[in-house]
């Protein structure tokens, strides 16, 4: 479906933002790598590829919006914007220390292209509920895409969202859950079982797709194939958390702890 | 004497706003009977939302809507808003400083029958902890209408506060409302009253009965808890020899802690405050509770003879 030469551009784009990732946790010795790291196919896909946005103009009423409702997974987001030309690349050097805009969690009146203030767990569906629905009165035409934590559904918040964009059926609206199995705690299904996922939102009214959320190709399909859909989608993305630095991979730990000088050159020259 | 409910009031200043503006949106978490929004919703069907028993998914829904530029009213019980939705109105509101007005009824000891887990007597004091959130408490129905105007005319996060109870209509503070000012009432160099919200009828009658003592009485109305109206309060405290606060709400974090904070900083007078004293209320009709949990005139009274006793004694010969 995708050519071979976007498929290379995005598979590169998927590592320069990996390579982003890493060097921007390790300077601030502060930040969460392992869920940055695992949802960086979804981000590329959709930032690079799926995405109407314009750097040049943040504010353009049309643009596909962005929310990230896991809002510590900010490396990640930070990266693309950097990347794109939402702010100077440079900016990435400020990440966690005063007086930057890049906040540890997202702040959106701060920073460009950040669509919506998160941090705690559960907010950025409801709020994305919220714009889709002004969407909808104003007969706009764009998108809502949000990326929660597996962790963070958890929060019954995301189940009073996932009634809501049922009841006023924002078919605008295009979730993807990061399902790396692995939250601060541990193995999800030891800290607070989630499984089986999909008949659960299913059961709310969404339409659920289930694929393989480091597989371009699948994940793009997929969306196409979303925003077709009457109701409110829930991608259900499985991923490896810590993708792409081998000794980082499905490792709890990695949750949100920095990297040693020695732990980041590894990482750098293990990176694919 | 008239009385009205103040969450009437809410719900004439939201319909008499959506007729002329087509931004207002309000939205309910499945109380819209209590808080009175079913009218709006009768009027405005399209522009009513009833988020069910979801009072965190409406706060951060509201924040939604901001973003994309309407001016949502997200109304529910003052304890579910603040207590429940503390997180969603700290976080999704507040710290964005997005414009969503929280409409905040049942607030208060009055709010009677329904007992302590109803009555939100803490909510000013979360809510003032917040950066960026303005806290309007009118003092009876026209006030309320007022206040619910003036919120939608103002860029930012407003907490309006209402009781459940209908409320003695109290002329004297229907003059023009302007966010964070106060209302002087009547001007006097003994003692100073500041009353919010309904506690308003209270220190009226308070400040007759400490005349008919022979003492002159300054009464302020604050239907603006934040931004505080700092200049009239300084001015009270320097003409006066104390201040009596009184408000329908817990004694720690509200009114009183604000009157008594600015004045130690920057004009110290002894401070006494009328209000919950960190107690839980419980079931009962509005006006018995009054009278069990000290928010009376009489109380007001009271602390007044009791601040010129203790700070200012007759000297003895």
């Amino acid at each position: 479906m995708l050519t071979t030469e976007t498929k290379r551009f995005l598979v590169d784009k998927v590592k320069t933002v990996r390579h982003e990732i890493l060097t921007m946790v390790h300077r601030a010795q502060s930040g969460h790598i392992g869920g940055s790291l695992g949802a960086a196919d979804i981000g590329v896909a959709l930032y690079y590829h799926l995405m109407k946005h314009d750097p040049k103009r943040p504010g353009w009423a049309e643009r596909d919006r962005f929310i990230l409702s896991k809002g510590h997974c900010t490396p990640l987001i930070y990266s693309i914007l950097g990347d794109v030309g939402y702010f100077p690349k440079s900016d990435l050097t400020t990440f966690r220390r005063p007086g930057s805009h890049l906040q540890g969690h997202p702040f959106q009146p701060k920073t460009p292209g950040i669509e919506a203030s998160t941090g705690t767990l559960g907010l950025g569906l409801s709020t994305a509920c919220g714009m889709a629905l002004a969407a909808k009165l104003k007969g706009q035409s764009h998108y809502y895409y949000v990326l929660c934590g597996d962790g963070e559904i958890q929060e019954g918040q995301i189940w009073e969202a996932a009634m809501f964009a049922n009841k006023y059926k924002l078919n605008n609206l295009i979730a993807f859950v990061d399902r790396n199995y692995l939250q601060t705690d541990g193995y999800s299904e030891d800290i607070m079982p989630l499984d089986p996922l999909a008949p659960k939102w299913e059961s709310f009214g969404w339409e659920v797709y289930k694929i393989d959320g480091h597989d371009l190709e699948q994940i793009i399909g997929t969306v196409l194939e979303a925003q077709q859909c009457e109701k409110p989608v829930m991608i259900i993305a499985n991923t490896l958390k810590g993708k792409g630095v081998p000794f980082m991979e499905n490792a709890a730990e990695w949750h949100g702890k920095p990297p040693s000088d020695e732990e980041y050159q590894m990482a750098l020259q293990t990176l694919y | 004497m008239e009385f009205k409910k103040t969450r009437q009031g809410y719900v004439d200043g939201l319909k008499e706003l959506a007729r002329n503006n087509d931004q207002i949106l309000v939205l309910d978490a499945d109380v819209a009977k209590a808080t009175q929004t079913f009218e709006f919703e009768a009027e405005f069907p399209e522009r009513f939302f009833n988020c069910g028993v979801q009072e965190q998914n409406m706060l951060s829904v509201a924040a939604g809507l901001a973003l994309e530029g309407y001016t949502p009213f997200a109304s529910t019980f003052g304890v579910f808003a603040t207590c429940r939705g503390g997180d969603q109105m700290r976080n999704s509101i507040a710290y964005p400083q997005l414009n969503v007005k929280v409409g905040a009824t049942h607030c208060g000891l009055t709010t009677g029958g329904d007992g302590a887990s109803h009555q939100a007597n803490e909510d000013i004091a979360i809510v003032r902890s917040f950066p960026n959130f303005t806290i309007l408490v009118p003092g009876d129905y026209e006030e309320a209408k007022q206040a619910t105007i003036a919120a939608a005319n103002y860029d930012g996060p407003v907490y309006l506060r209402f009781g459940r109870d209908a409320y003695p209509i109290v002329p004297a503070i229907h003059g023009e409302f302007e966010i964070g000012k106060a209302k002087v009432l009547q001007m006097g160099d003994d003692l100073t009253i500041i009353t919010t919200g309904i506690m308003i009828s209270e220190g009226m009658k308070a400040a007759k009965q400490l005349e008919a003592e022979g003492l002159s009485i300054r009464l302020l109305h604050l239907p603006t808890i934040k931004p505080m109206d700092q200049e009239a309060i300084l001015e009270a405290a320097k003409a006066t020899k104390g201040i009596i606060t009184a408000e329908e709400h817990s004694v720690i974090g509200g009114l009183g802690e604000a009157v008594a904070g600015l004045v130690s900083e920057y004009c110290p007078k002894p401070v006494i405050r009328i209000g919950m004293q960190d107690v839980f209320g419980e079931s009962g009709q509005a006006q018995e509770l009054m009278d069990k949990y000290g928010l009376r005139a009489q109380n007001i009274v009271e602390a007044g003879q009791r601040l010129l006793a203790h700070f200012y004694p007759m000297p003895t010969s």
